[in-house]
């Protein structure tokens, strides 16, 4: 049983708080990749970016001594979800929609977003410097829960509240999206110029709107993907330029353009990460009385050491490029 | 005004632009920043190659350039008695012996439909030996390391001369990109440049974490220079200025033949049949393939030279800065730099390619210095009208180079985009 306990803190937890965070980063992504057919390596720092706002709102919370039953990084969620889709505009307008007038190729686009990134990256750390933030330094602390698993003789299951809620935040992001996507007007425009862009806009849609819409959700979600990462972890300038890759990743393991396919290829990656450094000894080790004697379970048994966890990431990618370029959902390809 | 012309006045600009720095900054330091500028330029010519040239989208130049900084240090280190003394030797042997076999495994199971294994037998009985193959290696590599790090500390070097080291950066970056270039160069545009980005991540964390191998986070120095150091110079009586001054322009001249040479067979390769033939299949690669043109062996040969360049680049930093740190290497300067060098300089045109290097590298390095004095003149101001200093200008104003890279590459997409030399298409009436 404390096997199983330990299975579930080490792989199902944290691979679902991975999982969550990559997949609201590839819908992102994806939906860019799907209407506008470039990769927004930007998208990274967005995150970063929206992690940022959410701290300064939760700083001001903080300031006036306003304390809520969920930690401020939540509840300040979706102002900073408001205001880095803003941003997210802003950028477009400045940035890529004069390289789009032009005509310019999907690549241009792409060197350009990475030009996005330098310059956001560039302005984090000018005000916020290369330090380690973290929302729990101002006041509340970040609340642990232990469920008691003692009637099951075994060690408790662990997770804190940042994790709990932002599972739940993720799932109700993502129904919400299902149902702008299937339900709403705007949303199966969206869906039809992702499909067949010139048949999109002959057909009388206003693929302008349909712009900056994606903006608009890509932005928040982004946001809240951030703001999430720094609750698990800490808040630094760097936190999602590192993850952007497994996020592209996640986006083409599940099919470029195929919003289902972000979330099943974020969860899918979230989880093979955690498994691939998951030291199965642990589990194994009763079977060491049935065992006959020359048989030793060494005491490391991990797929990977931890510090390649990444990698297991770009691997699956790789994989995924070489075997069905398309994803796993048939994504679009340029 | 023709091109040559243009050409002609920028650099002229250039090396105005570089006199003015160096009278502000001293000729110690134009020196230092004018030898790493030569490496990058290097570098920047074999992007060039790659994506002027052939059109292809390699996000992973921070990959080679590790490569190439492995080959240098491992040539050119001195040997380590304590490793050579011990067991590591014959482990490591083992290793390898395990390593082949794996790849032998793994080499069978790709053609085990010879003996009638097909389909979804194939894949899995694949992927079984591929997990057998890694078993085999890591029972045999992990003890390996393990040993070699607690008696020698690391495999050490082989002593032997630089050049014999950049050489050596330059065929083992081929190899790596042979690699590379056989998984993905079957992608095109976006999917290509996240799956190099992918793979130089790859590269990255393995040098990073063979510690046996490379030292990792622990770094090696001090890495011999190919020409005397300047504490050479003071040992034979040149005073420390003077001495710093004769040790860079000596290594700035290496540099500048190692360039010159570079450009002279680019420029061949530009001009000749091959050259036309590489712009035939960037701009067209449906119609150079109906031409019978071997797109995807052609791109393959055109991306292992390019890697030549750079894992060469990648070694003269490397024993240029003396020491190998795995963990200094970022995408943003070690990848994203020499996009914005090739893109501003001018896509396609080796001399674009070289002045961007060059204009990009002093601009890069100089916004530091620049931005902490706009600063300091800021905060006198904000002082004066009493909204206190700003904090942590020295930090602060090095990350300001971050940004202005970001705003030149926006900028030169926007106003620019066929760069400062554009490429001249020549053709016969």
């Amino acid at each position: 049983m404390d096997q199983l306990v330990f299975f579930i803190n080490k792989v199902l937890i944290s691979g679902t708080v991975l999982g969550s965070i990559y997949a609201l980063g590839a819908i992102g992504v994806t939906l860019i990749f799907g209407i506008l057919r470039f990769a927004h390596f930007a998208h990274g720092d967005m995150m970063t970016m929206g992690a940022f706002f959410s701290f300064l709102l939760a700083l001001v919370l903080y300031h006036y001594g306003i304390v809520l039953p969920i930690p401020a990084g939540f509840v300040v969620l979706p102002i900073a979800m408001a205001i880095t889709a803003a941003v997210a505009l802003g950028i477009d307008r400045t940035i890529y929609a004069p390289l789009r007038r032009r005509g310019a190729k999907p690549v241009t686009l792409l060197i350009a977003s990475i030009g996005a990134t330098l310059m956001i990256q560039g302005l984090i750390r000018l005000f916020f410097g290369t330090g380690q933030y973290s929302f729990f330094d101002y006041g509340e602390p970040k609340t642990i829960f232990k469920l008691d698993m003692s009637w099951a003789g075994a060690r408790p299951i662990t997770f804190t509240e940042p994790q709990l809620i932002m599972v739940v935040v993720t799932v109700i992001l993502i129904i919400a999206l299902n149902l702008f996507l299937t339900r709403s007007r705007l949303g199966k425009a969206m869906r039809a110029m992702a499909d067949n862009a010139d048949l999109a806009q002959v057909s009388g849609i206003n693929t302008q709107l349909v712009v900056r819409v994606t903006w608009v959700i890509a932005g928040a979600l982004a946001c809240a993907a951030g703001t999430m990462l720094s609750l698990d972890v800490s808040l630094k300038p760097d936190l999602a330029f590192n993850i952007v890759l497994p996020i592209f990743a996640a986006a083409i393991v599940g099919g470029l353009g195929q919003a289902y396919g972000a979330i099943a290829g974020g969860f899918l990656l979230g989880f093979a990460e955690t498994l691939g450094v998951f030291n199965w000894a642990t589990v194994l080790k009763p079977l060491q009385t049935v065992l006959p004697e020359w048989i030793t379970i060494p005491s490391d048994l991990a797929l990977v050491p931890t510090e390649y966890k990444l990698t297991v990431s770009f691997v699956i990618l790789v994989i995924t490029l070489l075997w069905r370029p398309t994803g796993i959902f048939k994504g679009a390809s340029t | 005004m023709s091109s040559v012309q243009r050409a002609l006045v920028l650099f002229a600009g250039l090396v105005v632009f570089i006199v003015l720095v160096g009278l502000w900054q001293g000729v110690a330091n134009i020196s230092l920043l004018l030898l790493q500028a030569t490496a990058f330029a290097l570098i920047a010519l074999g992007l060039n190659l790659q994506f002027g040239y052939g059109g292809l989208f390699n996000f992973g130049i921070m990959g080679f350039l590790m490569v190439g900084g492995f080959a240098v240090t491992f040539v050119s280190y001195p040997l380590n008695m304590k490793f050579w003394g011990s067991d590591g030797p014959m482990l490591l042997g083992r290793a390898l012996v395990a390593f082949a076999i794996g790849f032998a495994l793994v080499w069978a199971a790709r053609r085990s439909d010879r003996i009638g294994i097909k389909g979804g037998w194939k894949i899995a009985l694949t992927v079984l030996v591929w997990f057998v193959a890694y078993v085999v290696y890591r029972s045999q590599i992990d003890p390996a390391a393990e040993y070699i790090e607690k008696e020698a500390g690391f495999v050490g070097g082989l002593g032997l001369h630089p050049v014999l080291g950049w050489v050596f950066g330059g065929l083992l970056a081929a190899g790596v990109a042979y690699i590379v270039g056989r998984i993905s160069l079957g992608l095109r545009t976006d999917y290509l440049a996240i799956a190099t980005i992918g793979i130089s991540e790859i590269i990255r964390a393995l040098i990073k974490n063979m510690d046996w191998l490379t030292r990792g986070t622990l770094t090696v120095s001090p890495i011999p220079w190919p020409v005397p150091t300047p504490d050479a110079y003071q040992a034979g009586g040149t005073s420390i200025d003077a001495s710093f001054v004769y040790a860079r322009a000596g290594y700035l001249a290496v540099g500048i033949v190692v360039i010159a040479i570079a450009l002279f067979l680019l420029q061949r390769a530009y001009h000749g049949p091959w050259g036309r033939m590489m712009r035939a299949i960037r701009d067209n690669h449906i119609a150079a393939n109906s031409m019978g043109k071997n797109v995807t062996g052609r791109q393959l040969e055109i991306f292992m030279l390019g890697a030549v360049l750079m894992g060469i680049g990648g070694a003269m930093l490397v024993s240029m800065l003396q020491i190998f740190d795995p963990g200094s290497y970022q995408p943003i300067n070690h990848t994203f730099l020499f996009w914005v060098m090739v893109i501003v300089g001018g896509a396609g045109n080796n001399w674009g390619a070289l002045l961007g290097a060059i204009l990009i590298y002093l601009v890069y390095t100089l916004s530091g210095p620049l931005s902490q004095a706009l600063f300091y003149a800021v905060s006198t101001w904000t002082t004066q009208i009493g909204w206190g200093a700003i904090p942590d200008i020295d930090s602060r104003s090095l990350q300001m180079r971050v940004f202005v890279l970001g705003v030149v590459i926006v900028l030169a997409l926007r106003y620019a985009p066929r760069g400062l030399i554009p490429e001249t298409v020549k053709r016969e009436s």
